[in-house]
């Protein structure tokens, strides 16, 4: 009987916390929807497990939804390329949620608390459907849904700051431009192949490989639309108020796995479809995403010395962070999108923690946190900033942390392409990454009042630390990671090599 | 289709915003259904009299998209109804006066 589960985990993946939120809708804001919640992703992440043991015997998992046969019928596929991603989106959609009860408890109304988890699941269970979907019209509903739940999210923080309803507002309408242009460029592939299927997309594009001007159109807008929900440099304007003003757990969510499953995305359409107008691609790549990639580096890091609000903080230096990702997906061979998915996975987890503490300090705090607030806060709450502290030192590069793999395979991927500029900006941003997160330390640390110790949330600290752990982990012992990125990298350049 | 692109980017207030980005995602199904025309086709009914049909498949994903569409209205009308209630106001330089002052 359960074997019949597991043939339909594909499926069950995303449709479990779908089916959920919809139950949790209707039921009363108690403790029950976090629970229904939690075991409801327990079993995703089992789930996931059983996924990756079967693709990992290098084989790929296509499922075909209602037994339609693939051009014709809607598919997942699970193989190298998203089998990693879909490890790391389970554990981390689990361990926000154990974190997110008290956090959800306290910014925003009780009575709320049972439609934020119903809403929560929405967002996790079409975010996994975009990692898993091998059709690119399914992709536009799964981005439309995970936007929708994820606008609603970030309103909910208007009961701290209203602010928060003017930023839902504004990702609205530029998500939803950024979606519609991405439906008139599937549009445009459609008419010229007839299908919409990844796969057979690519036997059908082949046929036109002189190049046609439609197809051209249709990528563009293809990709111009991925890059605005991917809030790749000069697109990212919606990002940094709806990361700041959503409540504390949206923003762990949003920042660490919203724009990290559209930017995996990105490369999958890059290398593996459009691959083949080479020539295409090779002027995108050179001329439009690395040169904004080198400049999102640059801009998002100093906008972030020069904030005041720690939130905002870290959502430019997100904006950053995702141009090293763009800037190694740009060098369009092995070692640069290997280095790209290794930094997808680092950076999740930096930026879930960091964002994770500094949650946490918002609801001791009882307000906005600013670089005043959290004066002494190294003294009087010492687990969540060591936690902090290990964080943003992983997010400057140190070693013996993950951030520091992230910048190795990047230098490395950069000095094989003989790119010297980027290298230079890419270090230029880490130094002023130093200044932004020294600023944040000096006022923990070293501002004239020591207070003394209190008391911390075990059940919040804990989520914290299990994220700040794994970064050491993977800082001394990363071959998980790199094992996972290289198997991607492998998938997405067999269209390079031929 | 640029019309209603030109209403978001052009108008002040957040209702037109949202009426604008409506024109806009309607011209896109207009353009998805044209393309499912083939000349002299019909309905693609299942008779032995009619050879040449119409492309169904547009017209499935835009009844798709078209749900999307007014779900993302739906949300972007509570927004504004939202906005109104905390600001009183839905004009765009309104609000942003209105923080300036909060800020000081």
């Amino acid at each position: 009987m359960f074997d019949l589960f597991l043939d339909d985990a594909p499926a069950l993946v995303v449709v479990l916390p779908l089916i959920a939120s919809a139950i949790i809708a209707f039921m009363p804001s108690k403790i029950w929807p976090w629970i229904i919640s939690m075991i409801v992703l327990v079993f995703h992440l089992a789930l996931s497990l059983h996924l990756i043991e079967e693709v990992s015997i290098s084989k790929i998992i296509i499922y075909e939804f209602g037994n339609w046969e693939p051009p014709w019928g809607i598919s997942f596929k699970i193989d190298g390329v998203n089998s990693g991603l879909q490890i790391l989106f389970s554990s981390f959609v689990l361990i926000s949620t154990f974190y997110s009860r008290k956090i959800f408890l306290n910014e925003i109304e009780a009575e709320d608390t049972g439609k934020a988890y119903s809403l929560w699941l929405l967002a996790i269970g079409s975010l996994n459907g975009i990692i898993l979907t091998n059709d690119i019209f399914n992709l536009f509903v799964f981005l439309e849904i995970s936007a929708l739940a994820s606008i609603s999210l970030i309103s909910l923080g208007a009961g701290l700051n209203r602010k928060a309803l003017l930023a839902a507002f504004n990702y609205l309408i530029i998500g939803a431009i950024g979606a519609t242009f991405y439906v008139i460029g599937a549009g445009f592939a459609y008419a010229m192949t007839g299908t919409l299927n990844m796969n057979d997309l690519i036997i059908q594009l082949s046929q036109y490989s002189d190049g046609q001007l439609a197809i051209f159109a249709g990528m563009s807008f293809m990709l111009i639309g991925l890059m605005v929900k991917a809030a790749i440099f000069p697109l990212h304007i919606w990002l940094p108020a709806a990361y700041s003003y959503a409540p504390s757990a949206v923003s762990t969510l949003l920042a660490a796995l919203a724009t990290k499953t559209i930017l995996y995305f990105f490369a999958r359409l890059l290398f593996e479809v459009f691959i083949i107008y080479e020539n295409y691609l090779i002027i995108f790549l050179d001329f439009i995403l690395f040169p904004l990639s080198v400049i999102a580096i640059f801009i998002g890091t100093l906008i972030a010395v020069y904030q005041d609000d720690i939130k905002k903080l870290l959502a430019f230096s997100s904006i950053a962070q995702i141009g090293y990702i763009t800037l190694a997906f740009s060098l369009r061979d092995h070692s640069g999108i290997t280095s790209g998915f290794v930094h997808i996975f680092n950076h999740a987890l930096i930026k879930g923690g960091l964002f994770m503490s500094v949650g946490y300090f918002a609801i001791l705090y009882k307000d906005r946190v600013t670089l005043s607030s959290i004066k002494g806060f190294g003294y009087k709450y010492p687990i969540t900033s060591f936690a902090l502290l290990i964080c943003g030192l992983s997010l400057i590069g140190l070693p013996l942390t993950n951030g520091f793999i992230s910048k190795l395979y990047l230098f490395q991927a950069l000095y094989i392409n003989q790119m010297y500029i980027p290298i230079a900006s890419v270090a230029l941003s880490s130094a002023l990454a130093v200044v932004y997160f020294w600023k944040i330390v000096e006022q923990m640390w070293f501002s004239d009042i020591k207070p003394k110790p209190e008391k911390e949330d075990p059940s919040i600290y804990f989520p914290i630390w299990i994220i700040t752990i794994s970064i050491i982990l993977f800082g001394i012992y990363s071959s998980p990671i790199i094992e996972f990125s290289t198997l991607s990298a492998d998938y997405l350049t067999q269209g390079l090599q031929k | 289709m640029m019309g209603g692109l030109f209403i978001i980017i052009t108008s002040q207030n957040y209702l037109k915003k949202i009426v604008g980005l409506a024109i806009f995602q309607t011209a896109v199904f207009v353009f998805f259904v044209s393309l499912a025309k083939v000349l002299d086709g019909t309905a693609p009914i299942l008779t032995k009299s009619l050879s040449v049909y119409s492309n169904p498949l547009p017209h499935v994903l835009i009844l798709t998209a078209i749900v999307v569409g007014v779900a993302t209205s739906a949300l972007g009308l509570a927004l504004v109804l939202q906005i109104y209630k905390n600001y009183g106001t839905i004009e765009e330089k309104e609000i942003e006066n209105l923080e300036l002052k909060s800020d000081k």
